[in-house]
């Protein structure tokens, strides 16, 4: 049985956040199929350069296409343009808030100018919140603690 | 004449050999979330050196990948400053080096976002965003150590007197190169004077400008890194996970 590749591709799961989809977290940036041969060829781009999840998410885009019928998928990696989580849907921001890790909030401009928004803690909803380190569990992470119920937390960082 | 290909050398072998150093702290920093920070920070630098030397292999057309690049050269082919292969030393000194490593590469990727070579834009793009956070980290540092305690004070004004030389290096004019590095000069110096004055530290007169690492004459440590890292690769040629 042959079923749709896009549908496919977005239901893949990033391997170590596992409550949002790669499409979710907006690093999926094409799916195509070619009209003459009819291979899918699948686009994305990583969160980070080091990201060591990469090579995990592609061998999950191709065992999620060859379920669905493409067993001979190509899945290509770009770097441009740059990966933001400002990409990160709405649905995708509310899924991580759920799962305990606080959502980025707009990304930064570029050059070096730190901005410090408060982040809303996760568990109580309080933004008394401060950081405990901006490197977190994964690149993409940095660790945040609570004043208010002394709980730590995961944060998406702005990137 | 240098060519794109030792342009993308330079740079990777940077990025390769601050990622290997920095990754040295693993499990030994003074602090569980510094551990985890310096690790993501030696991640981020190792993605960037992959890309770089993947493109470097390219440009060169003899075969070789990133892996034939990182692991089978000696020494003598390393184009790497010097300012990178430097012992960690002392905390202060791992944060000296980080803060002078970050605030030549954050306007060097950001140039090269903007450069005609596709490629090295891409990259530059990516990286400049990384680069912009280990900033960020070893200047909290830098000021919290220099504008903290008499000890902490001394420790992180030796460390700047240290590694201050080396820091010249990466700035020889290469006016042929996709980004000349002495244009970012007035950018780094801006950066780590100001990181400098709020931590109440000062730096050292220009005096000794060691150099040699993007000819490929290196300090002794080189060599000594170049073994830890490589001896797997050679002693089992090819191996996968």
């Amino acid at each position: 049985m042959v079923s749709d590749p896009r549908a496919a591709v977005a239901s893949v799961v990033d391997p170590e956040i596992r409550v949002i989809t790669i499409d979710e977290l907006g690093i999926l940036r094409s799916v195509d199929e070619d009209p003459a041969t009819g291979r899918v060829v699948v686009t994305i781009t990583p969160t980070y350069t080091g990201c060591p999840a990469m090579d995990v998410i592609r061998a999950d885009i191709r065992r999620a296409l060859a379920a669905a019928g493409h067993p001979d998928a190509e899945v290509r990696t770009v770097f441009a343009p740059a990966w933001s989580t400002d990409w990160i849907s709405a649905t995708g921001r509310a899924k991580l808030a759920a799962a305990g890790i606080a959502p980025p909030g707009p990304a930064r401009h570029d050059g070096a100018v730190p901005l410090t928004l408060a982040v809303r803690c996760p568990r109580c909803g309080s933004p008394e919140t401060e950081q405990v380190s901006r490197f977190g569990s994964t690149a993409c992470k940095a660790l945040w603690r609570c004043r208010s119920c002394s709980e730590p937390f995961d944060h998406l960082k702005a990137l | 004449m240098r060519g794109p290909f030792d342009f993308a050398l330079r740079l990777g072998d940077d990025a390769l050999i601050a990622a290997q150093r920095l990754a040295e702290w693993s499990t030994r920093a003074p602090e569980m979330e510094e551990d985890i920070a310096l690790a993501n920070i030696a991640l981020d630098q190792l993605g960037a050196a992959r890309l770089l030397l993947t493109y470097a292999g390219e440009l060169e057309g003899a075969g070789r990948d990133e892996d034939a690049l990182a692991y089978l050269r000696d020494d003598r082919e390393f184009r790497n400053c010097l300012l990178v292969e430097l012992p960690n030393g002392d905390f202060a000194v791992t944060m000296a080096k980080l803060l002078f490593l970050s605030a030549y590469q954050l306007p060097l990727y950001t140039a090269l976002s903007g450069c005609a070579d596709e490629r090295l834009a891409a990259i530059g793009a990516k990286a400049r965003k990384e680069s912009a956070y280990h900033l960020d980290h070893a200047s909290l540092w830098v000021r919290r150590l220099g504008d903290g305690t008499a000890e902490s004070h001394r420790r992180m004004q030796a460390a700047v007197d240290e590694i201050w030389p080396y820091s010249h290096e990466v700035f020889t004019p290469d006016p042929a190169a996709p980004v000349d590095p002495a244009t970012l000069r007035a950018d780094f110096d801006a950066t780590v004077t100001g990181v400098l004055d709020e931590a109440t530290l000062t730096l050292p007169r220009n005096a000794w400008v060691p150099s040699g690492g993007r000819e490929g004459v290196h300090t002794e440590h080189l060599s000594y890194l170049l073994a830890e890292m490589q001896v797997l690769h050679r002693a089992h040629p090819g191996a996968k996970w």
